[in-house]
């Protein structure tokens, strides 16, 4: 069945140690082709066509390709095309690949996972007439290179094998290594090189400008421009000795020839200056530097510097003009300096951007401008400038030679005009690493029918729950409705239940929905687009909790009393049949409509009046208001362009269903954390470390208000006494600003923590998790699947117990919801500008901070904050009091000032609102308009309209607030 | 969890095999003349000596009325892994390896035939590539035949371990060292497979009971694969023992 072979490895591991592995040759490996005589394959294992054609110029004849390593790794944008097809990946490439880069690696698998690219991987290494052994001496590389000649030459006269026909498909091997090719042709392996082979394809418009163009980095002393860098055994040693330092590169926002690289062992992390100092690295790099002896250390320059529009060609521009390179004797601001050597790691990703055509016409080298700042310029080569020139596009870096001012790069795709909504779009989601390709294949097969419904068997296993008047109670368009409540009166107590969908039902762990879940972590939530965790059929109908629709659920029942106390508190699966779904406003007149007396309304009205109670509870526990704020567009049904903007109303009903959600949380995750104390999902909140608050103190003792924030309870009593009687929105603005100075609540495994430290600061209670939204979130799947371990409801899995893997879990969670957050926080910045191109305003705004050259600046009525500035010349900055003075005007924290909005599009890749002075009026500073508009500035604060237009409005994220704590 | 790199996409292990499959086994019996019977079995690159002495009178401390008593000594050769590595006989490691094989062969030797007496296995590992339980068994089992040493059934051992290939679990058949270094659990089984019996088993970590079914289930098919193996290498030797004793006699 199998023959053996044993082989032997050196390798060198501190001190050298020679391994033995055992490496086992098959004779029952499969070669997949079509056109195969000899292979015992079924039909599923076909995956290279009989008949081939061929679609490059330089060969007529029918032909498979085998790669070399090389070609996949620089030229993997060319192979995610559609073009090529009938590809052989020998297991010798995939693992070299998987070696050097596990990004590509992903990709190449995905390539391979699609049945319609007919990619073949062959298992050359354990085919026992592929398997090539090591000579003595023979480099790795060497041998590799070998083995894949010799895989192509088996495949050939494989193939040839019982072939009367001379159609049978031939074999061209791709290399981009030119010592490769001429071996293979003496060994009569007909090789070409990528470039020549890209090139001569017929019918793939564009395919050229994907070819990467890889130029060893190092191998260009001629016109150097940049000095070498040192070689890895060489840093190695550096390191080693301490000559050399490693850290990770952090590119400057303002000044594209300043960086900084912290460094373990130095307080400040280390200044590097210039292009010979920053020496090819870019943002995100693990570089090794050198840190000049202190003489040399200097300050960060604190200049404003971008690169100049136009290509200045391949010089390097005089430095020292650029920089401030005065050096300041005896100065806190000086910081250790130093330059980088050697590279230890790039972490290049694709950038979002804009091309800028070079002037010349038919020109077909370019330069790219990334979205980022922090990224340098990129040159590319392609022959669509023109279309491109308009368009938002998408380049990947291939290397930056020395005689190069720019990296280069190339072309992998364009996203869409520039301005265009799903361009933009598509930027920010790129651009905050928010997973958001369409679900493949493999997660679709995971879907149950679209016609499913709950067999019957299933719920016989579970608590019936439909006879049960449940209703669910939503932002309005909400579609992915993951709770659902009831209440009613049992005896003299109230039994409540919280009805969340049962998403685990559905997404079972380890298959492929699952773990692109997890990759996802979280529903993201742009203004006018939803990019769901799971797919469409799961989030908006089999699990979300609809009206009137038998749904599959996970309960929470408790028994209260008259005060809201918990007595009891039961979890079961149940099967429910919400009532009603309905929106906050429906649900606040139900309540309010005394008439109403049937049983949704009775319910809802018993659920507000405990939630009042358990507020207050709360509240009295030290549990923290705070606000934000949120604002929501109004966007036209048809073109999806925003037409309004306002800050968010809260009704009551809001807060009726947070304070059931909060409760069913805190049962859940005192369930967990009791059943798993090792690896449990939980959520804490650590307490803001006192300094954060300094500032925020002095501006509020300014207006008269001592806070006291030495623990939530008593910082909460002191918010709700700082009421300005004829300023109502001066509480909400403490409000704001006290969210300022809070940290992220983050998710965590119960067995990383100590149980102090489980403390949530925000909710005042002493343990948390994530329940109720698990449509949404996938910390809540994984609760769920905890809760239904614990409970015996669900078959349990190995994983829930690996505290390793909750940790790295957890890692995960938070990345994606702080990126999520942000890329939400983006989208409405680019909903904002929009909205006021082509317009201006003028507004009463509110002064939040105050800063050296600018006030920080918000306008309650749409919630938007911003820089006002202020010029040095007029103004004079006391640093002491945190104040501005102009004259006798003095703008401090808490002012209430007009401004006037627009938009500056100046910078088609940095558009951003510009908020000018109009009262208090300085001569200069201020404003001027016709004398007209006068007797609008009224300094009055206008309430958030509370008239809702009877325009559609789409898409409001449903984002309560308790998601923020 | 063990991670799916256990598992290659086309479905084979890091070192070429399927699943289900054992490594190469290759055993001898009949390798010393010295004592009464002894064994040198191969799994892979596991390389395990034994030799039994015995059944003889027990010293009166260790003697039972109710049947001989097992001595085991199981020891490493220093040599045996890649770092040379002094090992100290009856340290804590191989004494409760000496524990455990006591208790499979115990199971397999019919025990209640020699009261008053002692029979002793010694186990030397020359070589350790992973599983070198599992193969110390399989040889002593082998010595004892060569002792004849009457036995109720071959005591096999083979351990198993949990992998997934995409979603589907795939327990793999007799773990070698790369794969136990990597973290998974390990089930190790000694069993008797023409009864059906265990005789040991030991859990490296803790296992969900999900997929306990399936990796015993897994490992107690490599008993039996082991059985075959080792029940044609007995029949071999004993041919071959004939013929050389004619040769002998003629």
């Amino acid at each position: 069945m199998w023959t053996t072979k044993t082989f032997l490895t050196k390798t060198k591991r501190g001190n050298v140690l020679k391994i033995v592995r055992e490496h086992y040759l098959r004779d029952d490996l499969l070669c997949g082709s079509a056109a195969c005589n000899v292979c015992p394959h079924k039909d599923d294992e076909l995956v290279l066509d009989a008949n081939p054609e061929s679609i490059c110029g330089l060969f007529d004849y029918n032909h498979y390709l085998v790669l070399d390593t090389n070609v996949v790794l620089h030229q993997i944008d060319v192979l995610e095309e559609d073009a090529l097809k009938n590809v052989i990946i020998l297991q010798t490439v995939l693992e070299e690949v998987k070696h050097q880069n596990t990004a590509i690696f992903q990709r190449l698998l995905e390539i391979i996972g699609n049945k319609k690219r007919n990619f073949y991987s062959f298992v050359n290494e354990h085919h026992k007439d592929t398997y090539v052994e090591r000579k003595p001496g023979e480099k790795q590389n060497d041998r590799n290179d070998r083995a894949i000649r010799k895989a192509a030459s088996w495949y050939a006269s494989h193939l040839s094998i019982k072939n009367m026909a001379e159609r049978f498909p031939q074999i061209v091997l791709l290399s981009d290594d030119e010592n490769n090719r001429k071996l293979a042709q003496e060994e009569g392996i007909v090789a070409c090189s990528v470039k020549d082979y890209i090139e001569n394809v017929n019918g793939y418009a564009g395919l050229t400008d994907k070819l990467s163009k890889n130029v060893i980095p190092e191998s260009c002393s001629k016109d150097a421009l940049y000095p070498a860098h040192l070689t890895p055994t060489q840093i190695h040693a550096g390191i080693r000795n301490g000559k050399l330092h490693q850290g990770t590169f952090h590119a400057s926002r303002d000044n594209f020839l300043e960086g900084n690289v912290t460094v373990t062992g130095y307080e400040k992390s280390i200044l590097l200056q210039g292009h010979i100092g920053i020496n090819r690295a870019i943002d995100g790099d693990i570089v090794a530097i050198e840190i000049f002896p202190q003489e040399e250390w200097r300050q960060p320059s604190d200049i404003v510097l971008e690169d100049k529009a136009e290509d200045p060609g391949d010089f390097l521009e005089e430095e020292s003009q650029l920089l401030n390179t005065k050096k300041t004797v005896a100065n806190d601001d000086i910081c250790p300096t130093g330059k980088v050597v050697g590279i230890i790691r790039r972490k290049w990703r694709q950038y979002c951007g804009i091309l800028m055509p070079s002037k010349f016409p038919g020109a077909t080298r370019h330069l790219f401008t990334p979205a980022e700042k922090r990224i340098p310029r990129v040159r590319i080569e392609t022959r669509q400038s023109d279309i491109l020139a308009s368009q938002r596009i998408l380049v990947a870096l291939d290397s930056w030679p020395r005689n190069s001012r720019y990296p280069l790069g190339h072309f992998v795709r364009s996203l869409g005009p520039i301005g265009d909504k799903n361009a933009e779009n598509e930027v920010i989601l790129l651009e905050h690493d928010v997973p958001h390709a369409r679900f493949s294949e493999a997660v679709l097969a995971c879907l149950p029918p679209d016609d499913w419904t709950i067999p019957e068997e299933e719920i016989k296993k579970r608590v019936d729950l439909r006879s049960i008047c449940v209703c669910s109670v939503d932002p309005p368009g909400c579609t992915d409705i993951d709770d659902a409540l009831h209440a009613r009166r049992v005896g003299d107590r109230y039994e409540v239940g919280v009805h969340i969908a049962d998403v685990t039902h559905f997404v079972r762990p380890h298959s492929a929905l699952d773990r692109e879940a997890a990759a996802r972590a979280t529903t993201v939530y742009l203004v006018d687009k939803r990019i769901d965790m799971v797919p469409d059929l799961l989030s908006s109908n089999l699990c979300s909790l609809r009206g009137g629709e038998e749904r599959l659920a996970f309960s929470c029942v408790w028994e209260m009393d008259e005060n809201a106390n918990v007595l009891s508190t039961k979890f079961h699966k149940s099967v429910i049949k919400s009532r009603a779904a309905m929106t906050y406003e429906e649900a606040q007149i139900a309540i309010d409509t005394t008439s109403r007396n049937d049983e949704v309304a009775t319910s809802l009205r018993t659920l507000n009046a405990l939630a009042k109670k358990l507020k207050q509870r709360r509240l009295d526990n030290g549990a923290l208001l705070l606000a934000s704020p949120e604002i929501r567009f109004q966007v036209d049904s048809e073109t999806h362009e925003p037409l309004e903007v306002q800050a968010k109303r809260i009704l009551d009903t809001n807060s009726m269903v947070e304070e059931f959600m909060l409760l069913a949380n805190v049962s859940v995750a005192e369930r967990v954390a009791a059943d798993y104390p090792q690896s449990a999902l939980l959520r804490r909140h650590p307490a803001p470390p006192p300094a954060n608050f300094h500032t925020f103190l002095k501006a509020a003792r300014r207006q008269g208000f001592e806070l006291d924030v030495s623990t939530n309870k008593s910082f909460s009593k002191s918010l709700n006494e700082a009421v300005i009687p004829e300023r109502p929105f001066f509480n909400t603005l403490l409000r704001i600003m006290a969210t300022r100075c809070m940290q992220q609540a983050v998710y965590f495994s119960s067995g990383s923590k100590t149980q102090e430290e489980y403390y949530h600061y925000g909710l005042a209670c002493p343990i948390y998790t994530h329940f109720t939204s698990p449509i949404r979130r996938y910390a809540d799947v994984v609760v769920h699947r905890l809760l239904a371990g614990a409970l015996g409801a669900d078959a349990t899995h190995a994983a829930l117990l690996d505290a390793r893997a909750a940790q790295a879990l957890c890692d995960n969670l938070n990345y994606r919801h702080r990126q999520a957050q942000l890329a939400g926080r983006a989208s409405v910045a680019l909903n904002t500008h929009i909205l006021f191109k082509n317009r201006e305003e003028i507004e009463s705004a509110v002064v939040l901070a105050v800063k050296r050259n600018a006030l920080q600046v918000l306008i309650p009525k749409y919630g938007l904050e911003g820089p006002l500035y202020l010029p040095s010349d007029k103004f004079l900055y006391n640093e002491e009091e945190n104040i501005q003075i102009c004259n006798d005007i003095i703008l401090k924290t808490f002012d209430e000032l007009t401004v006037r909005l627009t938009l500056d599009s100046t910078n088609l890749q940095h558009r951003k609102l510009v908020f000018q002075l109009v009262t208090p009026f300085i001569p200069g500073v201020s404003y001027e308009k016709e004398k007209a508009d006068d007797d609008k500035m009224d300094v009055e604060i206008v309430e958030p309209k509370t008239n809702v237009k009877k325009r559609k409005e789409v898409s409001e994220p449903k984002k309560k607030k308790k998601s923020k704590k | 969890m063990p991670g799916p790199d256990l598992l290659s996409s086309q479905g084979l292990r890091l070192d070429g095999r399927r699943p289900n499959e054992l490594r190469r086994i290759r055993c001898k019996l009949g390798v010393f003349t010295q004592p009464d019977g002894s064994a040198y079995l191969e799994q892979g690159n596991t390389k395990v000596l034994a030799a039994v002495y015995g059944p003889h009178q027990a010293s009166k401390s260790k003697s039972s009325v109710e049947g001989v008593v097992v001595n085991c000594q199981y020891s490493m050769a220093t040599f045996s892994t890649g770092e040379r590595k002094n090992r100290p006989r009856g340290d804590r490691k191989s004494q409760e390896m000496s524990l455990h094989l006591r208790q499979a062969l115990t199971a397999a030797i019919k025990t209640e035939l020699y009261p008053r007496s002692q029979i002793d296995i010694y186990i030397e590992v020359l070589q350790a590539d992973g599983g070198a339980y599992c193969a110390s068994v399989n040889a002593a089992t082998l010595a004892l035949v060569d002792a004849g040493v009457p036995l109720r059934a071959y005591a096999c051992a083979c351990s198993a371990s949990m992998a997934w290939r995409g979603a589907e679990p795939a327990p793999l058949l007799d773990v070698g060292h790369v794969e136990e270094a990597a973290g998974g659990v390990v089930l190790t089984v000694a069993s008797l497979p023409s009864t059906g019996n265990i005789a040991l088993l030991e859990l490296s970590h803790r296992l969900h009971s999900d997929y306990f079914e399936i990796v015993l289930s897994r490992a107690m098919q490599g008993c039996r694969d082991i059985e075959i193996i080792l029940d044609r290498a007995v029949r071999e030797h004993l041919a071959e023992g004939w013929t050389k004793q004619d040769i002998v006699t003629i």
